[in-house]
């Protein structure tokens, strides 16, 4: 398992500069402003468009900063469709799912590291199998299953995929920090008169809280972000998440660009914002989610 | 204490949440999938049996359009391997030689990866707006009026231009799995071959390719099973338009399920997609074995 943490940087050594390598230095600085540039322009665009008006936008001021601040363009955001639903609708169906992955990884990844049976290493293999099954798998399916149950246009009809989607990459992640824990702590809570469901509980489980982030960070995301199951299952207003809503709302309101860049801003800018403090543990959690070693 | 450890309940009882969650939803339907693959089904009637006729079908029919469905993923697939791929190595491989500004570099590369693909989607059919979007404006300002045109809309682009977005966004994912790879190279590595006079380049092919191949794979798969699997971008883009222009197998999954109510159809789509994306991370997965010196 190679995690951010264990590496070391190699990075610092020097090649000798002549003058070509100082103008191929220049040639390379030049592609990497660039792309940064190409990197931050749409989220630099969103954010002036959503603040200008029509005359703005569609040719007076097409890229510059906003000569009026439109600050009305969020209230109108606001109150175009719903976006506060489908803001508390995403929020929960991220956070109940991330609930649900982070329970059922962490109790299975205890069961197949610590506990001792034939057989643990091929359910481990077993459940690897999620992370290359594409969920268009389930759709069929699930759609029959919640339509007869009644489930379509609920929140359980998202958090229960979700959670099950995420599940691979939750032990895969769990595996590796549980690894770290040092099995004498196991032995001496034993001995103190522990269980299983003891050395769970009062070891394991306090022990765990950096998984909890990268494993909650990760989750989280997938969620946020999903648009298919989104689409297909929750079509009621009452329900939708914030992609499907604001999906509908462009696509009703296409010549307001300017609330609709509001919307599209009001769905974005809170994940920047934590991207904003926690680059560094976010990057760390989709490094450990890819690099199993 | 290895008793307790072996006892039986609670194994199971450690595994049921994971294992409950796991077999309904995700290997159940796959069976469930692969069942309904062969019958006739509008989701109403009785479905009707027909063997592999859906199959027969999917892979003749011209109404259906999978095959160019399924080489407009496979070009997205080629395109992100050769292009998209190496342009992320090259990022990580400059960014992790001490250059200035590194952090600030990664932090804005990897951005694109955090937000919705339905807010890149939305800004990108902006952009691509054939009277307002920047694109267009742009080429007009610079004199070059006869470039523009309506990007999505003319068949003759539209797949390119759905496709740069798809690529944009994740070039910035690969790059930071490449960069934590380059940054694991052992430093006395590294020391060894600059003195043994390698150059940058040298360093770069013999030493630090070599060593984060395992990296590299695990791309090369996402890559590949992620534009097998494209969809949030081209549905939010196109939908599969111009006249099926820039159709991939997932919109066409969704349109004959939800527009035509083929149950079955749609369950043979998605058969075949899992099938190819478990063949396809085999192959590459073969291909980085058998390429590995001993």
């Amino acid at each position: 398992m190679m995690t951010a943490k264990e590496k070391k940087s190699p990075g610092q050594l020097r090649f000798r500069s002549g003058g070509r390598k100082s103008f191929s230095n220049i040639l390379v600085y030049g592609v990497l402003i660039l792309w940064a540039l190409l990197c931050l322009f749409p989220v630099y665009w969103m954010i002036t468009f959503s603040l200008k008006d029509n005359a703005e936008i569609f040719g007076e001021n097409v890229i510059g900063l906003p000569r009026h601040w439109l600050w009305s363009n969020y209230a109108r955001a606001m109150t175009l469709g719903q976006m506060g639903r489908y803001f508390l609708n995403s929020f929960l169906v991220a956070v109940i799912s991330i609930v649900i992955t982070l329970t059922a990884s962490c109790m299975a990844t205890y069961a197949m590291t610590r506990l001792v049976w034939k057989g643990r290493d091929r359910m481990n293999k077993f459940f690897m199998l999620g992370l290359t099954i594409p969920i268009h798998a389930a759709i069929v399916p699930l759609y029959v299953v919640l339509g007869k149950a009644h489930l379509l246009n609920s929140l359980a009809a998202l958090f229960v995929p979700y959670s099950a989607f995420a599940l691979a990459m939750g032990i895969l992640i769990c595996t590796g920090f549980m690894g770290d824990i040092p099995y004498d702590l196991d032995e001496a809570a034993f001995l103190d008169g522990c269980g299983v469901w003891g050395i769970f509980f009062k070891v394991i489980v306090p022990l765990m809280v950096p998984a909890v982030a990268t494993v909650g960070i990760y989750t989280f995301l997938q969620c946020w972000n999903e648009l298919m199951f989104a689409t297909v299952f929750n079509s009621s207003e009452a329900y939708k998440t914030l992609p499907v809503g604001i999906q509908g709302l462009a696509g009703q309101y296409l010549r307001e660009w300017g609330p609709t860049g509001a919307a599209l801003a009001i769905a974005t800018l809170p994940t920047l914002l934590v991207y904003v403090f926690l680059s560094k543990k976010i990057q760390d959690s989709f490094i450990a989610g890819a690099v199993k070693g | 204490m290895r008793k307790t450890l072996t006892y039986r309940i609670n194994i199971f009882l450690f595994l049921l949440p994971a294992l409950f969650l796991f077999v309904s939803v995700l290997i159940a339907p796959i069976a469930m999938s692969t069942y309904y693959s062969f019958f006739n089904w509008n989701g109403l009637k009785t479905p009707e049996f027909i063997g592999i006729k859906n199959y027969v079908e999917l892979f003749t029919s011209k109404s259906i359009s999978f095959i160019p469905a399924l080489k407009n993923s496979l070009l997205l697939a080629f395109l992100s391997v050769f292009i998209q791929l190496p342009f992320s190595l090259w990022l990580a491989l400059k960014l992790s030689k001490r250059i200035r500004g590194e952090r600030a570099f990664i932090s804005i590369y990897f951005m694109p990866v955090l937000i919705s693909t339905v807010v890149i989607g939305q800004l990108w059919l902006k952009i691509y707006n054939p009277d307002y979007g920047v694109l267009n404006v742009a080429l007009r300002a610079i004199g070059l009026e006869s470039w523009t045109r309506p990007w999505l809309g003319d068949k003759q682009v539209a797949l390119g231009a759905a496709f740069v977005p798809t690529l944009w966004q994740y070039v910035g994912y690969h790059m930071l799995l490449m960069y934590a790879g380059v940054k694991s190279v052992p430093p006395e590595l590294l020391e060894a071959g600059v003195l043994d006079g390698c150059t940058e380049g040298q360093l770069n092919r013999h030493i630090i390719i070599p060593y984060i191949k395992p990296i590299l794979r695990v791309s090369v798969i996402f890559a590949v099973t992620g534009s097998l699997k494209s969809f949030d971008l081209i549905y939010v883009l196109t939908n599969g338009g111009p006249v099926h222009a820039t159709e991939v197998p997932s919109t066409l999954m969704l349109n004959l399920l939800f527009l035509r109510n083929r149950y079955g159809m749609g369950s043979t789509i998605a058969v075949m997609l899992i099938l190819l994306c478990f063949a396809f991370a085999l192959l590459i997965n073969l291909a980085f074995k058998e390429e590995k010196p001993v």
